[in-house]
């Protein structure tokens, strides 16, 4: 009797320690789609092997799209992790500044002409000016967040008014296209590769986020500030530079995500390029289960999140959902999970919860 | 002539009075003040164009709706919290209207009632969400946002004109402003006139003052958005008074968005594509604060006009390029963020 | 009941998990009287207070008002104000957007309209009754806080309130602003309103003052008449020891020496910050163990705050091993190798959702830069070390910090600043709402610091810990710096006498 009693509490301990894990947010969410997927029509995960227009191998099917399309996304998802963790609000100029970026690319790879025979600039150059641009627009942000104590959401939507017509200024409201197929690598494929590059890119940046967090103490300061800046003021850190110094970060990744994005249709369309990506992106950090009003945070579930959404859309395009009506069934989703994550709902729940279950086993640690 | 009286009325009490004006009356009179003189400059530097009255009827029929929509979004600003929703409710309604009036050969009084239905649906859930199960109302209207958009497309995809010929006398009514006429090239009188849409929008504007101004609740909406715990402890219910702001701009965004089909006499997804950012922008430029407690809804009105002449400004002067109104927009919106952080700060030092 | 009494409250009890906070305490008020409320903290003031303004119900007891035949029951702030019970709080509850008016009257008049008018007329004549300085037009944040706290007390007084309850009113306002908020509370007495008075400042109880009812551990000391209890009496009472059976105890730490000549380790000179004390003049040796004491709010807390640059300075110099530094933030002190662990561990001090571990490395880890982070295997070294050294009652090392009791958060803040192997350690209040057996732990570890060269300032409500530890304490009323006892003087009566000031 009693040893029983013992194993149930180890195998519900067991549970909830798993519950618990941040990342099981977003995995349960991705297992949960899988298994409706596999359910409904195995063929969803489907992989072909064939060849493209430009003859190169490729690998093709469900899997590949989520992989592929979901790039730009996660990579969004990693700075603006940081962002929510330090200042508790999100950067809504993320879209428009992805426009700012790849007009900047192209610009730097035409020169003068609009459509060029040759590229006018190394790839990496027109990058790295990318690069410094996008940082350049998220100091901007940064400093009205963190200096001038403007609400981040309020601060950004400065830049999201701005940030597409700035794009199309930068090119005279001209489309630039490129020819060069070497660009078009970053948002294809490589030759003899039969895996899309963008997922390469986003693991690069996986893995660079990875090495920062392990090598730097970007992690603990931000969740610090995020938490209680107070107290970290105190143990002498500097909250309004680490507030300002993820919102660089975040340009750089809106830069990266601008690479690929223009390099998918070696071109441009200001006002439709990246279009609430921003929405998609904040939606990600939701689902890792980060709080949105900042602190503590998890960088694999975030980008889990990303993916999350990613396959979620494939599989309502596979349901011939339109991609316009997609946001409708992404709303009932955020909806259900901010009610359901809202501390009034939850200590409802866990009240109901204990009047169910009387013996409750509501152990706090002494 | 009306113009010029009213700058120098403001400019005359500036400077004995700004000590003493509370912070939503000082920013009002920025924003009037910058507004003239900002119509003033461009009937100097632009002509003749903006001297004519219809001009600036034009503006007013083209920015009816986004009026209503605007002063809905003031009104949740004032209690401190926002509705990133109300594009997407206001190209919903007028799909929703458009489909029933085209494809199931409605009547326009019924049209109406489902506008106003639309949008006392979003206000009331969105109200609820944000003011009862304490969720931060940016993610909450995130979702409306999506939600709306989303079916929008799922009513119906394709952006189609309304033919009903209910409906099209009723978009072609012109209400006639007397003595505002002009004479056109030809040496013919042409009277100045509105569309119905600028008349709800005028009454929405004064019904909405009058109750923030006159009305124990509209005082409470601004002391919910001033210090929602004083307020709590001053006896004001706080979660009621946020359920209805909320509910409030749902409904203008459902009034605002048959103003907006109204005018443009068609269905389409793609209808009012950022108006929510222009109506906060509007907001802001009008003198309401984000934070909450502040504004008016005079402002948000004088935010809206400002906001378009600009944007007539930037065409008129040949700067035809589709950028320079985001950039010029983006720009007062900056000026006018750092004008109330200077007013916060004044606040603080007193 | 008693006559002339407005309200009386009866054999009140309230507790929290695991603490009495009232147990059995009576309170009378008579009208037109104004009745200071005084104890040290955790006393029981506050929650008194939230009793009878019924944000907290009460376990046991009973509340009588004045024309009432049964005792009353208050469940909400909204009740209290019903019954004529009304409250003015330390921070301003009104909206500071809107008019002095409408403050006034908003959320407590029926109808649906707003007459501007009347209610400005009606505003006016309030305020001009009461001759407060401000126009019914005004919008309230224009005001001063002093003339803020006195719209607030209009407010009351305007919904008829037979009981007044003043929470540490003055706390913020300059000696003119208190002096005319007294002139008001007079005038209100005047007029027959009851009001409870609860401060920190001894001054301004005897000031203004009828009567006194002191509360100590959550029980009830006292009711004394203004002119039977000296200062020096009052203060003996509020923390609990006879003037006459105090013996002192024997410090075990290293006796100071006057004539010891050698380099302090931390000398200020004139040092201000912008929260409100006066210069003020500090130096500690290698070796000693000193403290700051005088009652709450007399700005212990702000002094050391400034010294670690926590607040904003303003002026004065600092040495550290008499070489002449800058100490603007916080950084730059913790690299001078001075620590210092706040007073209010929740909003100061641990940064809650985060692990054990990295509440203790944290401000190493600052020292040592944003490029190097420990290891794993180092970070859990630091933790588990100190959680044995200490002895941090906790799961693991991974347990969020916010889930551990008071004590052991404080020791885990501890750890974090011991981590940084300071020169020069502050603690403030560094016992406050942890249980005995901790409060000696922490005590003997500062004695154990302090003989192996560790100079450490000792913060604490409670003196008799203050004499145990300190061998010099800086005594501090209303702001300033009033004395500095060592060695024979260091007694509780000596300290008592001198926070009293003024009359023996």
């Amino acid at each position: 009797m009693k040893s029983k009693e013992t194993n149930k509490s180890n195998v519900s301990e067991f549970f909830s320690k798993i519950v618990r894990r941040q990342v099981f947010i977003p995995i349960a969410a991705l297992l949960l789609l899988a298994i409706f997927n596999l359910v409904t029509d195995p063929s969803f995960y489907k992989i072909t092997f064939g060849y493209n227009s430009a003859g190169n191998p490729v690998l093709s099917g469900n899997l590949m799209t989520i992989l592929d399309s979901g790039s730009e996304l996660a990579i969004l998802a990693i700075g603006m992790t940081l962002v929510t963790a330090a200042t508790g609000g999100q950067d809504i100029s993320v879209g428009a500044a992805i426009a700012i970026s790849g007009s900047v690319i192209l610009r730097v790879l035409c020169g003068t002409d609009s459509r060029p025979e040759t590229l006018q600039a190394p790839i990496i150059v027109a990058f790295l000016v990318a690069c410094v641009v996008a940082m350049l627009f998220g100091a901007f942000n940064g400093v009205l967040v963190a200096y001038f104590k403007i609400q981040p959401m309020v601060a950004t939507l400065i830049l999201f008014t701005a940030g597409r017509s700035i794009a199309a200024w930068i090119n005279n409201n001209e489309l630039p296209i490129i020819n060069e197929p070497s660009f078009g690598y970053f948002g294809g494929f490589i030759p003899g590769i039969p895996i899309p590059t963008p997922f390469f890119i986003a693991v690069i940046c996986m893995v660079i986020i990875a090495l920062v967090l392990r090598f730097t103490n970007l992690g603990l300061y931000t969740q610090a500030v995020g938490i209680n800046e107070s107290s970290s003021r105190l143990n002498g850190l500097n909250p309004a530079f680490i507030k300002f110094l993820t919102f660089v970060i975040l340009g750089l990744c809106v830069a990266v995500a601008g690479l690929i994005k223009v390099s998918r249709f070696s071109t441009i369309n200001y006002s439709v390029i990246a279009k609430d990506i921003e929405m998609d992106a904040i939606l990600a950090v939701a689902l890792g289960g980060n709080a949105l009003s900042g602190g503590k945070f998890s960088m694999s579930a975030s980008i889990l999140g990303a993916y999350v959404i990613q396959f979620l859309m494939t599989t309502l395009y596979k349901f011939n959902v339109k991609s316009d009506a997609l946001p409708a069934y992404k709303a009932v989703v955020v909806i259900v999970l901010v009610v359901l994550s809202a501390p009034i709902v939850r200590e409802w729940l866990s009240s109901m919860w204990k009047k169910i279950k009387p013996e409750g086993q509501g152990k706090e640690v002494a | 002539m009306a113009s010029s009286n009213k700058t120098s009325k403001a400019g005359g009490g500036l400077g004995d009075r700004m000590k003493n004006m509370t912070d939503t009356n000082l920013l009002l009179t920025i924003t009037i003040v910058v507004f003239f003189a900002m119509y003033i400059g461009a009937i100097v530097f632009q002509g003749k164009g903006f001297l004519k009255p219809q001009t600036f009827f034009n503006i007013l029929n083209a920015q009816a709706a986004l009026i209503i929509t605007a002063c809905g979004m003031s009104l949740v600003m004032i209690t401190g919290s926002i509705d990133i929703s109300v594009g997407g409710v206001v190209a919903l309604v007028s799909m929703c209207s458009a489909v029933y009036l085209d494809f199931h050969n409605g009547n326009i009084f019924m049209a109406v009632v489902i506008s106003l239905l639309i949008g006392l649906a979003f206000g009331a859930v969105q109200g609820f969400l944000v003011a009862y199960l304490d969720i931060q109302p940016f993610i909450v209207s995130l979702a409306g946002m999506f939600f709306a958009r989303g079916m929008t497309t799922i009513v119906n995809t394709n952006p189609f004109n309304v033919k009903n010929e209910a409906f099209v006398a009723l978009k072609e009514t012109r209400v006639i402003v007397p003595g505002f006429g002009s004479v056109n090239k030809i040496g013919k009188y042409v009277d100045a006139y509105v569309e119905i849409g600028v008349i709800v929008a005028i009454l929405v504007v004064i019904l909405l003052f009058c109750v923030l101004r006159w009305t124990k609740l509209g005082r409470g909406f601004y002391a919910v958005g001033g210090n929602s715990q004083s307020a709590l402890m001053l006896g004001i219910n706080v979660k009621r008074t946020k359920f209805l702001a909320h509910l409030i701009c749902g409904l203008l965004a459902g009034i605002g968005g048959f103003v907006y089909f109204m005018h443009v006499g068609s269905g389409s997804a793609s209808h009012a594509s950022g108006m929510e950012m222009n109506a906060i922008a509007s907001s802001i430029i009008g003198g309401t604060m984000l934070t909450g407690g502040v504004g008016n809804i005079i402002g948000t009105f004088f935010g809206v006009l400002s906001l378009s002449t600009i944007q007539n400004i930037v065409s008129s002067a040949g700067l035809d390029k589709a950028w320079w109104t985001g950039i010029t927009i983006a720009a007062m919106l900056c000026l006018f963020l750092v004008i109330q952080s200077v007013v916060m700060a004044r606040k603080k030092k007193a | 009941m008693k006559e002339k009494a407005v309200l009386e409250m009866k054999n009140i009890h309230k507790s929290f998990p695991g603490v009495r906070a009232l147990q059995g305490v009576d309170f009378t008020l008579c009208e037109g009287e104004i009745h200071a409320l005084m104890g040290e903290n955790g006393a029981g003031k506050s929650t008194l207070i939230k009793v009878l303004t019924g944000v907290y119900g009460k376990d046991e007891g009973e509340i009588f008002l004045k024309g009432k035949d049964k005792a009353v029951a208050i469940h909400s702030p909204q009740d209290a104000q019903r019954l004529g019970i009304s409250t003015v709080y330390q921070e301003i509850t009104l909206c500071p957007n809107l008019s002095v008016a409408e403050n006034m009257f908003i959320g407590r008049t029926s109808g649906v309209c707003q007459n501007w008018r009347k209610m400005n007329t009606n505003a006016d004549k309030i305020l001009q009754s009461l001759d407060i300085p401000a126009k019914a037009t005004q919008q309230l944040a224009s005001c001063s806080i002093a003339v803020q706290q006195m719209i607030a007390i209009a407010r009351a007084v305007d919904m008829d309130c037979k009981v007044l309850i003043l929470d540490e009113p003055t706390s913020s306002l300059d000696e003119q602003e208190v002096e005319k908020l007294f002139r008001l509370m007079r005038d209100l007495r005047a007029r027959g309103v009851g009001i409870i008075f609860v401060t920190h400042f001894l001054d301004q109880v005897y000031e203004v003052c009828d009567k006194i009812t002191v509360l100590r551990d959550g029980k009830l000391v006292g009711e004394y008449e203004i002119k039977d209890l000296p200062r020096v009496k009052l203060v003996s009472k509020m923390l609990g020891k006879e003037l006459n059976d105090m013996s002192d105890i024997k410090g075990e730490s290293k006796p100071y020496d006057k004539n010891d000549r050698s380099e302090p380790v931390f000398e200020a000179n004139g040092l201000v910050s912008n929260a409100g004390i006066k210069p003020f003049n500090f130096y500690i040796k290698k070796g000693e163990v000193n403290g700051f004491t005088g009652l709450l709010g007399s700005g212990r807390s702000e002094c050391v705050r400034a010294i670690f640059g926590a607040d904003r300075v303003l002026g004065g110099t600092v040495k550290m091993d008499g070489k002449e530094v800058k100490i603007g933030k916080p950084l730059d002190a913790m690299k001078n190798g001075i620590a210092y662990l706040p007073e209010d561990r929740k909003v100061d001090g641990i940064v809650g959702d985060l692990s054990v571990r990295e509440n203790i490395i944290l401000a190493l880890q600052v020292l040592k830069g944003f490029l190097k982070p420990f290891t794993k295997a180092e970070a859990n070294k630091f933790a588990e070390d100190y959680i044995k050294l200490l002895g941090i009652k906790t799961a693991s090392a991974d347990t969020p910090i916010k889930s551990l009791s008071g004590g052991n958060q404080q020791k885990a803040i501890l750890a974090r600043w011991l981590l940084t192997d300071p020169k020069y350690l502050i603690l403030d209040e560094p016992t406050r709402g942890i249980d005995i057996g901790t409060k000696i732990d922490i005590q003997k570890l500062v004695l154990k610091l302090a003989s192996e060269g560790m100079s450490v300032t000792f913060i604490s409500s409670e003196t008799d810990e203050m004499l145990r530890t300190c061998s010099r304490l800086v005594v501090m009323r209303d702001r300033k710096v009033v004395g500095e006892l060592s060695g024979e003087e260091l007694s509780q009566s000596m300290i008592m006498s001198t926070i009293a000031g003024g009359d023996k």
